[in-house]
């Protein structure tokens, strides 16, 4: 930590010591910055008054909660109001952003920006976050996957562990679910799953499903099916996917289903989970010392898998065979799901050219190893890591208070994801906030809260999906799907 | 008589003076800035909204475009792919539903019986009457087959559990505590400020602080409820306790409204027959029947009547405080409309919001033609 501070103090000198005109480059220059609240806001707004000190440009970071940014920023740019100049966002959302023309092609500003360093940058953050048809359109900011977190003490202590599959994971968390894990006395929990709808809990689903719907690669997909685009739910892997969400359900906290992710983070940070489904997030919580009960007694690990795949002719579950499973491990079938792709900052087309240069600069700094090193290892940020220097123990997570063990397994899950051949690539297509954010977020939190049966359930996604594919157009929804996971 | 009548009438009128003209018409020139913004506000929205309603938003290069597509939005809400969401999935009518169903019946037939006999019937009459009596006879019906066995309710009927219940639930309380407080009681004025703080709280502020209030694992009742042995139970995801805990959310910020203006028009009350009824021996309970509510009625339908209209906008509760779930227990119209603005579906927002708009007018004019404007005869 105090060699990253320093680092960035160095660098802070070198930019203010080496050109003098700097500090006034963008003076009188104000970018607005639309992002999430909260965690992603903190850094940014964090950052701003150091960035005005060396450019002269004024940051002005808007905040608004997570399930109203993507329409924020499209209402803004679609509409020609264009008060919002930059905004960090998922890229998945960028296809609609990039349809519509909104989103300032990025690639001559990083083709030229030494400073930030893309070598560094992991290539799926490089190469799919970042880019749409070969163009860069954002700068990474975050690294995100999916990952397993476990009380390795609470494990060990009941002889069991840390789940490969689904099936263990529930095993796991229906043996432990009731003891008392920080020693307050109350009873906690096996499993915390954030579940709530209208926020970031429909990606889990995903996870569960992906490990038995998609086995023979990336450009296998999981969403649909590469011939038709009819929608890969209707089978057994989806039915047993909502099993396995109902289920932990009962080994979770009672309010489960009202909970978000920034509601089950502290809950693991408390010591009150014994496993957890998250981004990377909850890995640089743990090692707050201010705040984490649960330093040197956590571990973190790729998604569990399945050793059932489906067969996509039948719909049916079959036992993986190294033929139907290439890339399983001990004949588990994982599909690490790169779930949102990680934040990242793209600049309104329309904006003023200054302005433009400024939110770049902005961006450039932001992303810089100098601030990015300080800020992916601070589990407010939100910011996870994403460039390969960060990927591996060093004094940035030792100054950071986590040790070459933690460091070990947290940082190995990451890579074991982001290098795994079946990752999931998020959702890429046209308007894909509706097929995830309503009718998947939608469906399951009715199915959890008993408004509908595992059929009415299916059958409200595949519906739902065929609707919008035939409002779309299912041809050109098809061609993009495969485009973005590499499909022939 | 006569005769001077027909003289006068022969004679051309003096023509009044421009300064006259003015002062005669001064009231309407007056407010008529006013109306014209107001309208402006009130109409321009409302037309575009419609045009919303009618059309398909879709992304197109550098802007967007609006595609017409008739009524198909409302037809999605009420007969379509959203029928579930809006209207709600039916259950099995028990012996309980068809008792409430004809209860309803009879209690609207013998509305309009009244009417008939009453001897004052018009055109305009009978249709606004015919159109209150399907609506409420619809809602009725809708509430009764969603809420029944399997049956789950879509956002309209929430909206309307939401308005009815908690409207009555604060207008009870806020007249309790408006005669409470209107007794000669030490610290009265001290409970005057005290329950009228949440009103002047910001609604969003309220959700935020019942969310934390509410909270089963960090809230400040969370002890409590463990020692009560409810520790494996949450409100938040069973639907009627989520509901539950919106409506007392939105009654502990409304109540105060309902309280403040019936203690007003209590302590307006004609205090020379309280007394008079007192010296001849009269309960708290005559009293509150003959001299008392008779004086506030006219006031108490119009603060029901406010309320309506507000509560039938509910958002911010369910929003912040369940995101509309568990499932879609909780979800209100004007987060249903907000959520579909929210992905894009700027159709189906604004047909959901035409919807409402509809209800509520039907409702409220209902509610002043027979509860409120009885109410002021009843006074004069």
């Amino acid at each position: 930590m105090r060699t990253s501070i320093l680092l960035a103090g160095i660098s802070a000198v070198c930019l203010l010591a080496g050109s003098a005109t700097a500090q006034d480059q963008f003076a009188g220059v104000t970018v607005n910055v639309m992002t999430q609240t909260g965690a992603i806001q903190e850094p940014l707004q964090r950052r701003a008054p150091e960035f005005e000190k060396l450019t002269g440009a004024k940051i002005n970071v808007i905040a608004v909660p997570f399930s109203d940014l993507y329409q924020k920023v499209l209402t803004d740019w679609a509409s020609g109001t264009n008060s919002v100049d930059a905004a960090v966002f998922a890229p998945q959302w960028m296809v609609d952003y990039i349809s519509g023309e909104y989103l300032e092609d990025l690639t001559p500003r990083v083709d030229a920006d030494a400073d930030i360093q893309q070598d560094d940058v992991g290539a799926f953050f490089r190469d799919f976050s970042e880019k749409y048809n070969g163009k860069t359109y954002m700068i990474t900011l975050d690294g995100d996957f999916h990952m397993m977190y476990y009380r390795k003490d609470v494990l060990e202590e009941a002889g069991l562990q840390p789940p490969k599959t689904w099936d263990e994971y529930l095993e796991v968390a229906k043996a432990v679910h009731g003891k008392d894990m920080n020693g307050d006395g109350a009873p906690d929990f096996g499993s915390c799953i954030a579940k709530k709808r209208n926020a970031q809990s429909y990606w889990f689903v995903t996870d569960v499903v992906g490990s038995m719907t998609q086995s023979k690669g990336t450009s296998q997909g999981a969403f649909f099916n590469t011939a038709d685009m009819t929608p890969l739910v209707d089978n057994e892997a989806f039915r047993k996917a909502l099993d396995f969400l109902s289920e932990s359900t009962q080994y979770g906290p009672e309010d489960e289903l009202n909970l978000d992710v920034s509601d089950t983070r502290p809950l693991f940070a408390s010591g009150r989970c014994a496993l957890n489904l998250d981004w990377g997030d909850v890995g640089t919580i743990s090692i707050d010392k201010a705040n984490s009960k649960v330093i040197g007694k956590w571990g973190a690990a790729i998604m569990p898998g399945s050793k059932e795949v489906l067969n996509w002719e039948s719909g049916a579950l079959e036992a993986c065979t190294p033929e139907i499973c290439p890339h399983a491990v001990d004949g588990v079938n994982h599909a690490p799901f790169a779930a949102f792709g990680g934040w990242g900052g793209g600049i309104n087309a329309a904006a003023d050219p200054k302005v433009k240069d400024a939110a770049y600069a902005f961006f450039s700094y932001m992303t810089q190893p100098a601030q990015s090193n300080a800020d992916v290892v601070v589990g407010g940020t939100g910011f996870n890591p994403y460039r390969m220097s960060q990927l591996s123990y060093s004094d940035l997570w030792k100054n950071a208070g986590m040790s070459e063990e933690e460091a070990q397994v947290y940082l190995g899950a990451i890579n074991a994801s982001m290098s795994s051949p079946n990752m999931i690539l998020d959702l890429r297509i046209p308007q894909n906030q509706k097929y995830q954010q309503v009718v998947l977020d939608e469906a399951i939190s009715r199915y959890l809260a008993g408004e509908i049966d595992k059929d009415a359930t299916v059958k409200a996604v595949e519906d739902g999906w065929n609707e919008l594919n035939e409002e779309i157009g299912s041809d050109e929804q098809l061609e993009v799907y495969k485009a973005t996971i590499g499909a022939s | 008589m006569a005769v001077a009548a027909a003289d006068m009438s022969s004679e051309a009128p003096p023509r009044p003076g421009l300064a006259e003209r003015l002062d005669r018409h001064s009231g309407p020139i007056m407010v008529l800035p006013a109306v014209i913004i107001l309208l402006a506000f009130a109409i321009f929205p409302l037309i575009v909204s419609g045009y919303l309603a009618l059309s398909r938003f879709s992304l197109a290069a550098g802007g967007f475009t609006l595609k017409y597509v008739g009524l198909l939005n409302f037809k999605k809400l009420l007969l379509g792919s959203q029928q579930y969401h809006f209207i709600g999935t039916f259950g099995t009518f028990g012996a309980v539903q068809w008792i409430l169903l004809a209860a309803v019946t009879v209690a609207l037939a013998w509305l309009l019986l009244r009417y008939f006999r009453s001897g004052a019937v018009t055109v305009l009459g009978i249709i606004g009457r015919l159109i209150s009596v399907g609506v409420i006879m619809g809602l009725t019906v809708l509430a009764l087959a969603t809420f029944a066995g399997a049956g789950v309710p879509g956002t309209l009927v929430t909206t309307t559990f939401y308005v009815v219940v908690g409207v009555t639930v604060q207008f009870l309380l806020g007249l309790g505590l408006a005669l409470i407080c209107a007794q000669p009681i030490r610290g009265r004025s001290f409970f005057r400020v005290v329950f009228f703080i949440p009103l002047m709280v910001t609604p969003v502020g309220i959700a935020y602080a019942f969310r934390m209030l509410a909270d089963m694992q960090k809230g400040p009742f969370a002890p409590l409820v463990r020692l009560f042995g409810f520790d494996e139970w949450s409100w938040a995801t069973e639907a009627w306790s989520a509901r539950l805990m919106v409506l007392v959310g939105d009654t502990w910020q409304w109540t105060p409204f309902m309280f403040i203006v019936l203690l007003a028009a209590i302590e307006n009350q004609p205090r020379d027959q309280v007394e008079a009824a007192r010296l001849d021996g009269a309960g708290g309970i005559q009293i509150f029947r003959d001299i008392t509510w008779p004086s506030v009625a006219p006031i108490a339908a119009t603060v029901v009547l406010i309320r309506l209209i507000e509560a039938f906008k509910i958002i911010d509760l369910p929003n912040v405080l369940t995101g509309g779930g568990p499932g879609l227990a909780t979800e209100s119209m004007t987060l249903h409309s907000f959520i579909s603005w929210r992905t894009q579906d700027l159709g189906s927002s604004a047909a959901v919001g035409y919807m409402l708009l509809f209800v509520s007018t039907v409702v409220c004019v209902s509610f002043f033609n027979f509860v409120v404007r009885p109410t002021r005869r009843f006074q004069a």
